[in-house]
């Protein structure tokens, strides 16, 4: 059980406000991802829900049940912490077992959920280490571990895998991917890397200075964004957006056209443009070219494509896939 | 990065060094040595490092002459109480700005609430003065405006402000002169012109904060409060927030929280916090000189009364000296580097 | 960053401190106003009343006030300049590596843990006493005269003794400050071609001058209000400093009205004085 909704929520933090009436519906053992760019208020909107803030204005409810005056310690919830915020002066062992411990477990319970979290995470071997001693990884198992410990109704994920490297982080991902799949149990994530949020999610929601901007699975958010913003938020190499004529043509004021969608030539298309540069990366080509008249372009293709900086080429972009956008940057059908 | 440094050069900076270092010592171990020669022999001309007649007679005659250790235990008692005190005032304090700060003043008061407060002020001046029968020469009323109507507003100002300035308003009260506090203190301690009252059930009038613990220890944990909150919250401050969150969403009650998770993790600030508050109090020279004389009269008040001419009998003088400031200076062997962020209010870490 | 309820409990929190420190900062100056502008003696009842301007009046034409003011900032400087000189050196020296220096370290931070009237009587009779002292014995094998320091120069002998006790607070602060100086860019002037001199010129001087500030203000602090070294020392009549005047105003004179006066004049100068203090100090508190 763990479904968690959001009735207008606001926050404001004196004068500045950070959330503007949010409305969110989180059904049980969904992960949802909450994904913007920096000071979005992605964090604030999990710390709201977790108890750590108080709202300004709105209802939180857990399963139906108003939460909005129960303290961060009565509402059920696990978080796994941008830092870990592991406590340094324990063990893995009575780090994990803490809150087991403050709910008044019995040490042998205790002791076997332990060991049962350990196994799972693979840190048998490192029980009795103190988080120092610990690779980044490791730390981020502990954080994890403490957490599915308590069999929470919802797990709440601040940022977790951004003080990771590169490969570390596909790891990571993964690991809790799998960790999903296992408990069932609802998760919130926050993010703001849109591809741990396309990866991972079952419902992706983006937010934009305060507010959600789109809520959806990552296919409908990648084919249908409703806005300029999700449209360039989502998708790695970003849209292109092109205004003008070729806009106007279409029936819109801007047009955007992911870099995968376009067709390149060197004799005849919509869009002469000359390259840049071209990076290549085995599987695909990111081309950064100048548009004539539209300014830069990314373009992605797949394989090598044999192009040099300054050639002149011509940009088709896929009349299916093309979005188009109004004045008021949304989205035109 | 080790520079490279030639045999001959690192030889000179050692030997210099040393020699430096023994120079700023050789006081403390002049007087230590003198501890042991007999009286005779501390002023045989010309002095030798070694002389021939070791004794330890100095160390009994000194305790024996002056007992030596009422001034310990006194000293004692004003310094660890004090820091025991001071703890338990700037404890709740550093915790409460280093991790509740007050971001921007949430309190706006309206004339209509400081006229309130200032008549709280007057209630709570009547409250305190009344049944003392504290008066202040014969306009116990000015005396009554000063003390409260200023202070009690004040204070609430105070506490109204954000985080920063309040760190540094208690910074400030640290740059009181003691010269200035002086008369006032003094003539409260000594009862002049603000005398207890007889009310019959309890004879207010026998009670003296002169030459007592009832002074000294709140005395001495006023003069070190600001010290010790500055270095218990910049100790707090490294201590990052979510931790105590994660205790949070772990289940903990706020008194588990406090006492599994932040005590823990604060203790090694709290020892040196403590430390050093302990050796300031203990070789704290103007209020002992000026307000204790028997009865709570610790070791640096001991250490003065060898000043007047017949009492100059160097072998103990030197073994008094010695017997003071050993334990401390143990102590601040333990505490260099606390005392750097202490005394510099964090400053310099 | 948190909740109402934790806000109010961080508010009730620091009541306590709030409360105890404003009374201690209110109370005392708020008599001290109020004793300053009254006629009140303690072996005479009779002399009672307003006394207007004239404790301050009387304080201030005293001819020892004129010469404890000029005492008490030759005091401070002199001690400034011995720690603060004295201080960078040490510094420099034991910032570099030599054999046993831990133990160097102590022996010169050592004087600072020694309780004020201990090492004023030590100094006096030990060390400078005309007679019996060491440094006479000093002087004499050198076949000088030996030097009354108390007697003859009691100014710079108190100054000694207070700068011997303060040399190890600057010499622990800049050392500590020099230890946070990245050895990186000392390697990088060094390739530049700058000698030790001038990397001590232009890298390590600027690197301590804000410690140094925070050295000289807070030091300032303290040393107006040095006294236990001058009342031990009985050099009180000699080389007083303001709150050495203060406390005899008030133990000799009898005079709590002109006492209180000039306690007031104290915290008026600490009170110039710490406006700077709390500038720079404030500044790095942001930080």
């Amino acid at each position: 059980m763990g479904s968690i909704q959001l009735k207008s929520v606001r926050k404001a933090f004196g004068a500045v406000s950070v959330i503007n009436g949010v409305d969110l519906d989180i059904k049980n053992g969904e992960f949802a991802v909450f994904v913007g760019p920096s000071g979005c208020g992605k964090s604030t909107l999990l710390r709201l829900i977790a108890g750590l803030e108080d709202v300004t204005a709105g209802e939180v409810l857990i399963d139906g049940k108003d939460v909005t005056d129960v303290g961060p310690a009565q509402r059920g919830l696990a978080m796994v912490f941008q830092s870990y915020a592991l406590y340094p002066h324990m063990s893995v062992r009575n780090n994990i077992a803490f809150a087991l411990k403050m709910a008044g477990e019995k040490s042998d319970v205790i002791e076997r959920k332990v060991q049962k979290a350990a196994s799972t995470l693979n840190l048998t071997d490192y029980l009795d280490r103190k988080p120092r001693q610990l690779s980044g990884g490791q730390r981020q198992r502990v954080a994890i571990g403490r957490a599915i410990v308590r069999e929470p109704k919802a797990f709440l994920f601040d940022e977790p895998l951004s003080n990771l490297d590169a490969a570390l982080r596909v790891q990571m991902r993964v690991e809790i991917g799998e960790l999903h799949n296992d408990l069932k149990t609802t998760m919130i994530y926050v993010t703001h890397d849109q591809v741990e949020a396309m990866t991972m999610a079952d419902k992706i929601v983006v937010l934009d200075r305060g507010s959600v901007a789109q809520v959806g699975s990552p296919l409908e958010l990648y084919n249908r964004p409703n806005g300029l913003f999700v449209a360039g938020f989502i998708g790695s190499p970003k849209m292109n957006f092109i205004k003008g004529p070729s806009a106007a043509k279409r029936g819109a004021d801007t047009v955007g056209i992911r870099p995968e969608h376009v067709a390149i030539s060197t004799t005849a298309g919509e869009w002469p443009a000359t390259v840049r540069l071209a990076e290549h990366l085995g599987s695909d080509t990111f081309v950064h070219a100048e548009g004539d008249g539209i300014g830069p372009l990314t373009l992605r293709l797949e394989g090598e494509a044999p192009l040099k900086p300054d050639q002149r080429i011509f940009v088709t972009p896929r009349e299916p896939n093309v979005h188009k956008f109004d004045k008021n940057g949304r989205r035109i059908d | 990065m080790a520079r490279k440094t030639s045999v001959a050069a690192s030889a000179a900076t050692t030997i210099v060094a040393w020699a430096f270092g023994l120079l700023m010592f050789f006081p403390i171990l002049w007087t230590a040595l003198a501890a042991f020669k007999t009286e005779a022999n501390a002023y045989t001309m010309p002095q030798t490092l070694f002389s021939s007649g070791w004794t330890f007679e100095n160390f009994g005659i000194v305790q024996e002459r002056s007992d030596y250790f009422r001034y310990v235990f006194n000293t004692v008692v004003i310094s660890f109480g004090s820091t025991f005190l001071g703890i338990l005032f700037a404890v709740p304090a550093a915790w409460s700005m280093a991790f509740q700060p007050i971001a921007a003043p949430t309190v706006k008061l309206s004339g209509k609430v400081w006229a309130l407060i200032i008549l709280g002020a007057v209630a709570l001046a009547a409250v305190i003065l009344l049944p003392l029968g504290w008066d202040i020469s014969d306009r116990p009323l000015l005396a009554i405006v000063l003390l409260l109507l200023v202070g009690v507003p004040f204070g609430v100002w105070i506490y109204t402000r954000r985080t920063g300035d309040t760190l540094l308003w208690m910074l400030s009260t640290k740059m009181m002169p003691p010269a200035g506090a002086l008369i006032p203190i003094y003539l409260i301690f000594n009862r002049n012109g603000l005398v207890f009252r007889d009310w019959g059930f309890v004879n207010l009038s026998d009670y003296t904060l002169m030459d007592s613990f009832w002074g000294m220890v709140p005395l001495m944990m006023l003069l070190n409060l600001p010290i010790v909150i500055w270095m218990l919250y910049t100790y707090f401050k490294e201590i990052p927030f979510e931790i105590l969150e994660a205790a949070r969403m772990d289940g903990a009650s706020l008194w588990n929280e406090l006492t599994r998770v932040l005590t823990p993790m604060a203790l090694p600030g709290i020892a040196s916090t403590v430390l050093l508050n302990i050796i300031l109090a203990w070789n704290e020279a103007f209020w002992t000189l000026n307000l204790t004389n028997k009865y709570a009269a610790p070791l640096s008040f001991f250490i003065s009364e060898y000043s007047s001419p017949e009492g100059q009998f160097w072998a103990k003088l030197s073994a008094a000296s010695t017997m003071a400031i050993a334990p401390i200076l143990v102590l601040g062997w333990f505490s260099q580097r606390q005392l750097v962020r202490g005394l510099t209010f964090g400053a310099v870490k | 960053m948190a909740t109402r309820q934790g806000q109010a409990l961080g508010r009730l929190a620091l009541a306590p401190s709030v409360i105890a420190l404003s009374t201690w900062s209110i109370v005392p100056l708020a008599l001290a106003i109020y004793f300053a502008f009254l006629r009140y003696r303690l072996d005479n009842p009779d002399y009672s009343g307003f006394a207007g301007w004239s404790n301050f009046y009387y304080f201030m034409i005293d001819p020892f006030f004129v010469r404890d003011l000029f005492n008490t900032f030759a005091l401070v400087f002199n001690v400034l300049a011995m720690t603060v000189i004295g201080g960078v050196l040490f510094a420099v020296l034991l910032d570099r590596p030599f054999w046993g220096r831990g133990v160097v370290r102590v022996l010169v931070i050592s004087p600072f843990f020694i309780m004020p009237t201990v090492s004023a009587l030590v100094w006096k009779n030990l060390m400078m006493h005309p007679v019996y002292g060491l440094l006479a014995e000093v002087w004499r094998w050198f076949g000088a005269k030996p030097f009354d320091w108390f007697g003859s120069a009691p100014l710079t002998s108190v100054s000694i003794v207070v700068g011997w006790q303060w040399l190890p607070f600057a010499t622990l602060i800049l050392l500590t400050a020099m230890q946070s100086l990245d050895e990186e860019q000392k390697d990088a002037a060094a390739m530049d071609g700058a000698g030790p001199l001038n990397v001590f010129r232009y890298i390590t001087l600027p690197h301590l001058m804000r410690p140094i500030t925070v050295v000289i203000l807070i030091e300032t602090i303290f040393l107006l209000n040095v006294f236990a070294e001058i009342k031990v020392t009985s050099v009180g009549g000699f080389a007083g400093n303001l709150t050495y005047l203060v406390f005899s105003q008030l133990n000799d004179a009898n005079d709590v009205g002109e006492a209180a006066a000039g306690g007031l004049i104290a915290v008026l100068l600490a009170n110039i004085v710490s406006v700077f203090l709390v500038r720079i100090v404030g500044r790095n508190l942001e930080a």
